[in-house]
């Protein structure tokens, strides 16, 4: 009778006055739409395929992240170009099937694959998904002013800058 | 003559509307403020603040598609969200909302109605509540909604005999059953406002009232029956889109007559100083609405056998106590 007592009139309004004083502490949500968190440096989102820095691909199509892919994403058909070189002519990443795993980078020996930042791309129907070759190269960088080559290689070992990346 | 039927329509249809309302706003609030207690933001999207949720909501609830199982008792899967939502609404109609007022020259009363007998109403009307709870459950043709009614009207009629108790001892001080003069002889005028309300006089009594009027509305800590991780949703499974709204609102409406009929009876109605009835009579209704949803932020449920022996081993001898003590002080006077 005596434990009720306390229970009801010392135990329970402890209770409560936990309860009440998270109201004026400050929310964890954040507004998502509205307001993002960046992620981290290393976060595994959408492909990018590299280019050196005189503008021609790095991929020559070995087939090695196709063979280290475990959600079988990736088809690549090959082609020769004028100067000789291996080159991709198709190469395709299905990214519903894409795990973003990583292995991809990780067996490329000619570091042409990464994966960069991006993770908002929803479409609205399957077929938008398969991403090819034109979608997942880097633009052709600017050639020659050293000021650029110099920020763009501190951003990317500093890991700002754009989302793709 | 005339006058008179039009007033009361008027105001039957200003409280009705303001009922409906209020408990849209109700879910609304509810879904807020156990948010900011987990400290997190409730909805925000719809309007600012998240204040045009309720809309939504409604809107939502409307265009969904209504499907009956074909199991089912037609006469009574129908019925039961009205006989739901009905004898809540109808125990606003003795709520004394306000003192009375002329409005352009007629006199316009504070309640619905003066029922010379209007606490009795309150408590026979609101009993009629669990039939609905019974009949959704056993129409409904599955499992899960039979074993959720019965336990619901079970755990309700447990509660109803401590709740009609615990208001005894208000009765016996006031020796009325009329709303309106319950809350006429807690007035005072001094600056002491408070001073001559029931819940000084009646601490048990009010304690009772709330614990009981949670359980009777399903409430936290006492809901069992309706909680998502025991019975899917107990009695409202089979319900979709319009049904189910009508029992969810029925719930609210529950909520806001037990507070109001609360605030009545031991918190003093509409009196207050400075400012118009109204306004102390909405206030300390949402005194008692925060302290539904602070308790259900608070703690977790009861087991349903813990929750019967706690209606019947240990409310109902405190309100048998609570009642012979104040007749006591009562004949002693």
């Amino acid at each position: 009778m005596l434990k009720a007592l306390f229970n009801v009139f010392w135990k329970m309004p402890q209770g409560f006055w936990v309860t009440f004083k998270h109201i004026f502490k400050k929310p964890v949500t954040l507004d998502y739409p509205k307001k993002k968190k960046p992620m981290a440096p290393r976060y595994k989102g959408l492909q990018y395929l590299e280019r050196y820095d005189d503008g021609s691909e790095r991929c020559v199509c070995c087939g090695l992240c196709a063979a280290a892919c475990p959600a079988d994403a990736i088809y690549m058909e090959p082609m020769e170009n004028e100067k000789g070189e291996r080159l991709a002519k198709v190469y395709e990443i299905n990214m519903i099937r894409c795990i973003f795993c990583g292995f991809c980078e990780e067996a490329c020996p000619e570091e042409a694959i990464f994966l960069g930042r991006e993770y908002e791309f929803s479409k609205d129907n399957r077929d938008d998904f398969i991403y090819t070759k034109e979608m997942l190269l880097v633009p052709h960088p600017r050639k020659g002013n050293p000021v650029k080559e110099l920020l763009r290689f501190v951003r990317r070992a500093y890991g700002i800058g754009s989302i793709r990346r | 003559m005339l006058e008179t039927i039009i007033i009361s329509s008027v105001q039957v249809l200003v409280v009705v509307f303001a009922v409906l309302t209020a408990c849209a706003y109700t879910t609304l609030m509810e879904r807020k403020v156990v948010a900011y207690m987990q400290h997190r933001v409730g909805p925000i999207t719809a309007g600012p603040w998240g204040l045009l949720t309720p809309l939504a909501d409604a809107i939502k609830m409307i265009f969904k598609e209504d499907v009956v199982p074909d199991r089912v008792e037609k006469f009574a899967y129908a019925l039961a969200p009205i006989v739901t939502l009905i004898p809540a609404l109808l125990s606003f109609a003795v709520v004394p909302f306000s003192d009375d007022f002329t409005m352009f020259g007629y006199p316009v009363r504070g309640a619905l109605s003066d029922l010379n007998i209007g606490v009795l109403w309150i408590f026979a009307v609101t009993s009629l509540g669990v039939y609905g709870i019974i009949l959704a459950g056993w129409s409904s043709g599955s499992k899960y909604s039979l074993l959720g009614g019965i336990r619901a009207s079970a755990q309700m009629i447990s509660y109803e005999i401590a709740y009609g108790l615990s208001i005894v001892g208000v009765v016996l001080i006031a020796n009325t059953l009329s709303m309106r003069e319950l809350v006429t002889n807690q007035a005072s005028d001094s600056i002491w406002f408070f001073s001559n309300w029931y819940i000084w006089k009646q601490p048990l009594g009010f304690f009772l009232y709330l614990t009981c009027a949670i359980a009777e509305t399903n409430r936290a800590p006492f809901d069992l029956p309706e909680a998502e991780s025991e019975l899917v949703a107990g009695y409202h499974t089979e319900y979709s889109s319009m049904r189910f709204g009508m029992f969810f609102i029925g719930e609210y409406a529950n909520m806001l007559a037990v507070a109001a009929v609360g605030t009545t009876l031991f918190l003093g109605g509409w009196t207050g100083p400075f400012l118009p009835g109204i306004f102390w009579f909405l206030a300390k209704v949402f005194v008692i609405m925060f302290f539904y949803i602070w308790l259900r932020a608070t703690f977790p449920r009861f087991r349903y056998d813990q929750l019967m022996n706690f209606g019947w081993k240990v409310l109902f001898p405190l309100a048998i106590l609570n009642t012979m003590v104040t007749a006591f002080f009562v004949v002693l006077d």
